[in-house]
């Protein structure tokens, strides 16, 4: 079975600067892998040349076996690829069952009917419920999206993501911003994710990189620097010097 | 499904559904339309020029408030309806209902092409490659006056809709109904196409363009398609314009046509398809009162107005409207959780 | 040929003056201000109010036509233009259309709307015929005072210390203010030069396009929207080049190919936009 996502190769030079280093990494179907790094790494840079907001200026991006580096990010997200920004993007006057409906919509191919919406389509309302469930939004599932709480937000966030079934699913700091009350509900969130999604997570929240992922790539500098097992990536004085050893001391 | 999940199904389908539903206050204010054509006949050509321009700004309606593209030259597809419409109909093909499609794909077929224009750039950007189209076509229109007459504008007569109803000037109030049948059947399908997947998709990516992309929505062709729908409308609208006045001259590919249909639409609310047709009614129905009172200033007030709602701030009397609709609307009903 | 030449250049040169005021609020302020030919317009009117009813000869009335609307200009400014900067270019369109819809009638309720006419004194009438080239004494005039005005303002600009604040906030408002540039007492003043400018133009323009009446702002929105537009909103230069181009254009258009016409024009100013949005004469890159 060929790997859920791979980067291989891939640089990214602007001008003089080349801010993506000779990147490879693969996803397999299920897996649960974190990327971290310094601030300036390069971390947000990978997200979008895998999501295909940036070309590279060299290297592969691989999809589920098919070579994707060619396509716009819509025709990427068409194929299975997901991603969750750093900064909520979500569509304000929408309600959360409204900006669900028209993932759904997009992904079942409906986006180009001009005269029916999906409201009475029962499983597509059921699949609504269902991920309102799971992310704790139903009590808000009518009202727009931004008169929601910061931490519901982040997790419409994610949950529009999964709307689109992605085989490959990519989460920007999914915590970011949140406050320390509602973080737990992100963190149920994610130890929720359908098992068949390979999950790259960015974070610089420690805590949750550790008890989500089973494998951890460490960027610096646009470069890997090592990666492997959480314990191995604990352990690794490197790590430590070039990134926890700066909240640690002693 | 359990008990309560199906109870959540149907909520949410209720709540996604909420805006199929004609409300009786739409259905009561098109049927009092109707009604004052039919009991009103000396008002028709009133009403007739406030459905029409209602059309138009419903047009625009669709590109600026769905689809999120500026023009400050819409009465390019306006003038391209109309002329189409006269030409044809001065070529002896009198049928109006016939001018009526082939204007509004032409003009429907000039916005696909355009579209791309507008697509590039910033909003400035658009407002003035708009103008500039619309500026060209009016230009084309007056070189060319073998074909559209220039400057004498177009000479024409209109022969009976559907060969049964005369709507020249021997039928005011038959021209009226014509144009009502039109626009009520335009803006029913304008509805439907709102609120459809389509319609959602587009708002989505005027909301957050960013994130539509990230839900695999190919924004650029939904645009275009949208452009397309609103350039046939306007052409819809001028082909009533041209049929039920007998009038298509240059001045309607003028700078003035444009910046009126759009404050018309601004005065009325974009965003919610009713706004065209509001605005009309208040800037025909102002110019209207005020002819008596001080005949060519009443353009004076129509600017204070909007300045004054420029001024204040569009989204908080938006905002401040909205919460009042709320009251006026019955309550939602909730269903308590078992 | 060169008769038209000359015309054209004459033309373009008081295009110039009346657009550069709004090339430098679009390019410093990013305020599109369409009711840019109001300002024209009022100084049109004063120089022929002044004329007509006060019987002030028409060189001393041009100071005036610069001072009241750049005035106006100013009350403008603070009252309603500072409160939109950082608005939506759909809400500065809005504003701005909507004082024009103001202003037209108001011109047309405080004087009428017969075109007013100014006449020229007598040493401003009649042509100089050279070989191959009539230069009308008028379109001289225009020539040198417009080339002595836009001279002037390229050495305020690059020589005194105002300009090089008024070229660096155009640069970068934010790094201008963080400088310890006033950017506000900026704008204002810059605003009403613009304005002034507009005014003392629509005073000039006015025998050229045939006396000043209330509908010059729309009839010459479009022209001062394509200047900038070709001539890019940088600074006064392209401006000066925009002009010139747009005014040679249209006279040769008008003579050689009329079929044509403004269609050029047009097409010219929606290519530029597409090709180049900085404008044909700016510097490349924002």
């Amino acid at each position: 079975m060929s790997a859920a996502l791979q980067a291989r190769g891939l640089f990214k030079r602007f001008g003089g600067l080349t801010v993506t280093d000779d990147v490879s990494l693969t996803l397999e179907p299920g897996a649960r892998h974190a990327l971290i790094g310094p601030n300036g790494a390069g971390k947000t840079t990978l997200v979008n040349l895998l999501t295909g907001v940036l070309r590279p200026s060299e290297g592969a991006v691989v999809l589920a076996g098919e070579d994707v580096t060619q396509l716009p990010q819509h025709a990427r997200v068409r194929r299975g690829l997901a991603r969750t920004f750093q900064i909520n993007q979500l569509f304000p006057e929408f309600s959360p069952a409204e900006a669900l409906a028209a993932a759904i919509a997009e992904r079942e191919g409906r986006g180009d009917d001009m005269l029916r919406g999906v409201g009475s389509r029962e499983p597509i309302v059921a699949e609504i419920v269902a991920l309102l469930d799971r992310f704790d939004l139903i009590a808000d599932m009518d009202r727009p999206t931004h008169t929601l709480a910061y931490g519901k937000q982040r997790l419409l966030e994610i949950a529009l993501a999964l709307a689109c079934r992605p085989k490959a699913l990519l989460l920007d700091e999914p915590a970011a911003g949140v406050p320390e009350s509602e973080r737990r509900d992100i963190l149920s969130a994610l130890a929720a994710l359908p098992s068949d999604v390979a999950v790259l997570l960015i974070e610089h929240d420690m805590d949750l990189v550790f008890s989500f992922a089973k494998s951890i790539t460490v960027l610096v500098a646009g470069r890997i620097l090592t990666e492997g097992a959480p314990d191995a990536i604990a352990a690794d004085p490197r790590v430590r010097a070039v990134y926890l050893g700066e909240d640690e001391h002693g | 499904m359990s008990a309560r999940e199906a109870a959540e199904a149907a909520r949410v389908a209720r709540h996604l559904l909420r805006r199929r539903r004609w409300r009786p206050l739409e259905i009561a204010a098109w049927a009092a339309t109707l009604a004052l054509i039919l009991l009103v006949p000396s008002r028709a050509l009133l009403i007739n020029e406030i459905l029409i321009l209602g059309l138009f700004a419903l047009s625009l309606d669709l590109a600026l408030g769905y689809a999120g593209l500026v023009s400050l030259g819409h009465a390019a597809f306006l003038g391209l309806g109309a002329y189409t419409a006269g030409i044809m109909a001065s070529r002896g093909l009198a049928d109006p209902t016939l001018g009526l499609v082939v204007a509004s794909l032409v003009a429907g077929l000039a916005g696909l092409v355009t579209a791309p224009l507008v697509l590039r750039g910033t909003d400035l950007t658009r407002l003035m490659v708009t103008l500039g189209v619309s500026l060209m076509l009016g230009e084309l229109a007056n070189r060319n006056s073998w074909l559209t007459g220039g400057a004498d504008g177009l000479d024409f007569t209109i022969g009976p809709v559907l060969g049964q109803f005369p709507i020249d000037f021997a039928g005011r109030r038959a021209a009226a109904l014509y144009s009502f049948a039109v626009v009520f059947a335009l803006f029913a399908l304008a509805r439907r196409v709102t609120r459809s997947s389509f319609g959602q998709s587009v708002q989505a990516i005027r909301q957050n363009r960013l994130r539509a992309g990230a839900l695999g929505v190919p924004a650029n062709r939904r645009l275009v398609a949208m452009y397309g729908l609103a350039a046939a409308y306007a052409g819809a609208a001028g082909a009533l314009l041209a049929q039920t006045t007998q009038i298509v001259s240059l001045d309607i590919f003028d700078f003035h046509r444009s910046a009126d249909v759009l404050l018309t639409l601004i005065i009325g609310g974009p965003g919610y398809l009713y706004g065209g047709l509001i605005g009309a009614a208040i800037f025909v129905g102002l110019r209207d009162a005020l002819a008596g009172a001080t005949p060519e200033y009443w353009e004076f007030w129509i600017g204070l107005m909007l300045v004054g709602l420029v001024t204040v701030g569009r989204e908080r009397i938006e905002a401040a409207l909205k919460r009042f609709a709320r009251r006026l609307r019955p309550a939602p009903r909730r269903e308590a959780a078992p | 040929m060169l008769t038209i030449l000359f015309d054209g250049v004459a033309y373009g040169m008081l295009l110039f003056l009346l657009a550069c005021g709004l090339a430098v609020t679009l390019g410093l302020m990013n305020f599109v201000n369409l009711a840019h030919g109001v300002f024209a317009m009022g100084g049109g009117y004063v120089t022929a109010l002044l004329m007509n009813r006060a019987g002030i000869p028409f060189l001393a009335t041009l100071p005036f036509a610069f001072v009241v609307p750049a005035l106006v200009g100013v009350v403008v400014e603070r009252l309603l233009y500072r409160r939109l900067y950082g608005a939506s270019p759909l809400d500065q369109v809005l504003l701005t259309i909507g004082l024009v819809l103001m202003a037209i009638p108001a011109f047309d309720y405080f004087l009428t709307d017969q075109p007013q006419q100014i006449h020229l004194p007598p040493f401003l009438q009649g042509r100089f015929e050279l070989p191959g080239l009539t230069i009308g004494a008028y379109r001289l005039f225009l020539v040198v005072v417009c080339g002595i005005i836009a001279a002037t303002l390229q050495v305020f600009l690059v020589g005194t210390r105002f300009g090089a604040q008024l070229r660096a906030a155009v640069d970068d408002r934010r790094v201008a203010a963080g400088l310890g540039i006033d950017v506000g007492r900026l704008f204002a003043v810059a605003f009403a030069i613009g304005s002034g400018l507009a005014g003392l133009g629509g005073a000039l323009a006015a025998d050229v396009v045939g006396g000043v009446d209330p509908n010059f702002p729309v009839k010459f929105l479009v022209s001062f929207l394509i200047v900038v537009a070709i001539g890019g909103s940088r600074g006064i230069a392209g401006a000066f080049f925009g002009a010139l181009l747009l005014g040679v254009l249209d006279v040769a258009g008008k003579y050689y190919v009329p079929s044509i016409g403004a269609f050029v024009i047009y097409a010219v100013m929606v290519a530029t936009l597409l090709i180049r949005p900085q404008g044909l004469f700016a510097k490349s890159g924002t």
